[in-house]
């Protein structure tokens, strides 16, 4: 199955990024095939609606789990309408969580926070 | 890096006072001014050096060629934002265009283009210490992200720092919610009025969506004996805990004109940010989960003032 | 007369003044445009209070008619559309209602539903006609909220006073929009005087007249003050800092109703706003 994890580097041995809609890329591993490919998030420089954005990229990458440590309530309805089960992470590097996965460690994210669109303020 | 974050919730109740207090007490070597429709801190933090500029993009806005216009009028016509202005010739109200994109996909000719605009300016201090901060470009209304930028661009300057402190927006909105977004604790600043109690809880609600530690002080405490003492029994009844209350001090607005911090001179308001400081600090790096604090006890966030 | 009373930032002293003007001249208007937070019914407490709801347009997506195609959205510049499980699922609170999804769909799929993100809530108190915008928390933007607070304004005598938003984005500009003059509040700091320097830049971009009333006024040097006798701006009057005015207004008082003293303050500084903005009007037809 493949998985998706937000990342700051290309590099399976870094931390997972501390944000889900605005990291610069996304990895997708496969489980089977041990393959894995960086993917740009185009979120990253959105306006506004980042958490859909980035969302939409994990469901068109066919990911069946996300790895994140946080996750806003958009992007979270994005997750649940195709069923892609969202893992908290942990500390340690992204091939470590993604072990920890597959070991069944991890635990599903429970906390989902609202979101922050950059939309007309003036506060 | 442990980052310490200044709320208020109302605006003027002194969030970068108290900030700047913090910043001159702990010796940080790493802080920011999140306000970015308002930014202050560096006002008192005054920074010798020029900062590294950058341009901040917001929504891209319409712009009509002349030239090439035919005066069809399609785009006024499906304009939600009543931005498009003239007759038989027209052209975009930049500061009401939202950028949509609508008008450039219905026009006929192709003389309608989404251009870049810039929204504010980012600008990053950096030499012995790492300042972060930005100006929102008026009638923008994208700041929730520009207080994101602000917050990315002190991280990546900020090396090995232990911790860092930042000034954050007034207001609850979503510039609040992308700065507590990441942090480690909040430390709300309340002013005991009506509706300075009435924004304080409705931050405490949302920094408790994002897990993070809340600890309240009270400014200008003596403006409203009653309603402070109403804070701190919410505060008891709550587990937040109380941090301290500092005066209402002319000497503190003093200190401010002359571009320094209240503890940078002796005053009632100084002495009592140093006290409030000292029971703060540790619990930004004392261990354990957020929603316990440190009283072991569930915040209880439902009962109100 | 139509006037706005801003500043560049929030705890200024906006409410205060707005709202004891109003009060002061009895017969009035005073409308809160600060949508996000309003504050000014919590000094007036209305009666007899009516509210309307306001609404933008969200699309309704037809998912028997729906291709698949996705130009919706790719189309959406604010993200607000996704596909995903096989169809296009909404997030309308970061949605602006621009309409361009429902304009573009090739199947005809999508239509637009009304969607309420606020309401105007209008009461009497005494002569006072309070008017006030309250957005839904979480919208993606109060400026159509300020719209209906501001269309159908009467053009009688009775003088309008415009509470508006703090700082200088786009619902500030929405808010100021049809002002005769504006008020700038201003306080006795530095900072006071940088955000006075970003609003006073605000009016003069939309050539409105302007003044400035010092609010929180201590003894010593008033960086806004200078700052406007520098600049030439005209400064209306000054408020001194005041315990007592201090505790009515955060017991949620109106003093212009509650202190003679301050009854007579609001009622000499309503005079002055008053002949400044004939003058201003005089000189500018």
């Amino acid at each position: 199955m493949k998985i998706a994890i937000p990342a700051d580097e290309k590099s399976l041995e870094s931390g997972v990024c501390p944000s889900f809609g605005r990291a610069p890329y996304f990895l997708i591993y496969d489980t089977e095939t041990n393959e894995s490919e960086f993917i740009d998030n185009s979120a990253a420089a959105s306006q506004g609606g980042a958490g859909v954005k980035a969302g939409q990229t994990i469901v068109d990458s066919k990911a069946r789990a996300l790895i994140t440590p946080r996750c806003g309530e958009n992007a979270a309805m994005a997750m649940h309408a195709a069923n892609i089960k969202i893992y908290k992470s942990i500390e340690g590097s992204i091939m470590d969580n993604i072990n920890a996965l597959t070991q069944g460690k991890l635990s599903i994210l429970e906390e989902i926070h609202p979101g922050f669109h950059g939309h007309h303020g003036g506060n | 890096m442990k980052q310490l974050l200044i709320l208020s919730g109302k605006g003027g109740t002194g969030k970068t006072t108290v900030a700047s207090a913090f910043i001159k007490l702990s010796e940080a070597r790493v802080f920011a001014d999140c306000d970015v429709d308002a930014p202050n801190l560096h006002l008192v933090l005054s920074q010798s050096i020029e900062p590294k500029r950058s341009d901040y993009y917001g929504l891209p806005k319409a712009e009509i060629n002349p030239a090439e216009c035919i005066g069809c009028g399609l785009c006024l016509q499906h304009c939600r934002f009543d931005s498009i202005v003239g007759d038989g010739g027209y052209g975009v109200d930049y500061y009401a265009c939202e950028g949509c994109g609508v008008c450039e996909a219905v026009c006929p000719v192709g003389a309608v283009a989404l251009k870049p605009a810039v929204a504010g300016e980012l600008m990053l201090y950096a030499n012995d210490t790492v300042f972060s901060t930005a100006e929102l470009k008026m009638g923008s209304g994208t700041s929730g992200m520009l207080v994101s930028e602000v917050k990315k661009q002190m991280k990546e300057a900020a090396g090995n720092a232990d911790f860092a402190i930042i000034d954050g927006s007034p207001g609850i909105g979503c510039p609040v919610i992308a700065s507590i977004s990441g942090v480690d604790m909040v430390l709300i600043v309340a002013e005991p009025s009506v509706s300075g109690i009435s924004d304080m809880e409705r931050i405490i609600k949302t920094a408790g969506k994002f897990q993070t530690r809340v600890a309240v002080c009270i400014n200008k405490y003596d403006t409203n004996v009653e309603n402070s003492k109403k804070i701190e029994e919410f505060c008891k009844n709550s587990s937040l805990p109380f941090v301290g209350k500092i005066p209402f001090d002319p000497d503190a607005v003093k200190a401010i004109n002359s571009a320094l911090s209240i503890v940078d001179v002796d005053c009632p308001s100084g002495r009592a940010a140093r006290e409030v400081f000292d029971r703060t600090l540790p619990l930004l790096f004392s261990k354990g989960d957020a929603n316990t604090q440190s009283s072991g006890i569930q915040i209880n966030t439902k009962k109100s003032v | 007369m139509k006037i706005a009373v801003l500043s560049g930032k929030g705890g200024t002293g906006k409410t205060l003044v707005s709202v004891n003007l109003a009060a002061a001249a009895g017969k009035s208007t005073y409308i809160d445009c600060d949508v996000e937070e309003p504050n000014g019914h919590l000094f007036f407490k209305p009666a007899d209070v009516k509210s309307e709801s306001v609404t933008v347009k969200k699309p309704l997506i037809d998912s028997q008619l729906c291709s698949g195609c996705r130009k919706c959205v790719d189309f959406c510049k604010f993200n607000a559309l996704a596909y995903v499980g096989g169809r296009v699922i909404l997030f309308d609170d970061i949605c602006h209602s621009c309409g361009g999804c429902a304009l573009f769909c090739p199947e005809k799929a999508i239509s637009e539903r009304e969607k309420s993100v606020g309401y105007v809530q209008s009461g009497m108190s005494e002569d006072v006609s309070v008017i006030t915008g309250i957005m839904n928390t979480g919208e993606a933007s109060g400026v159509p909220i300020i719209k209906r607070l501001l269309e159908n304004l009467p053009e009688d005598d009775k003088p309008v006073f415009i509470d508006c938003p703090p700082g200088s984005a786009c619902i500030v500009m929405e808010s100021i929009k049809d002002a005769d003059y504006c008020l700038l509040v201003a306080e006795p700091t530095i900072f006071g005087a940088h955000n006075l320097s970003m609003v006073y830049r605000l009016v003069k971009l939309f050539g409105k007249p302007h003044g400035v009333v010092l609010n929180k006024c201590l003894e010593g040097d008033n960086p806004s003050e200078r700052f406007c006798v520098e600049n030439g701006i005209n400064i209306l009057g000054s408020i001194p800092f005041d315990s007592e005015l201090g505790t009515l207004n955060s017991n949620a008082l109106i003093a212009a109703r509650e202190s003679a003293k301050y009854g007579k303050l609001f009622n000499s500084f309503l005079e002055t706003v008053a002949r400044e903005v004939q003058h201003e009007a005089a000189v500018n037809s």
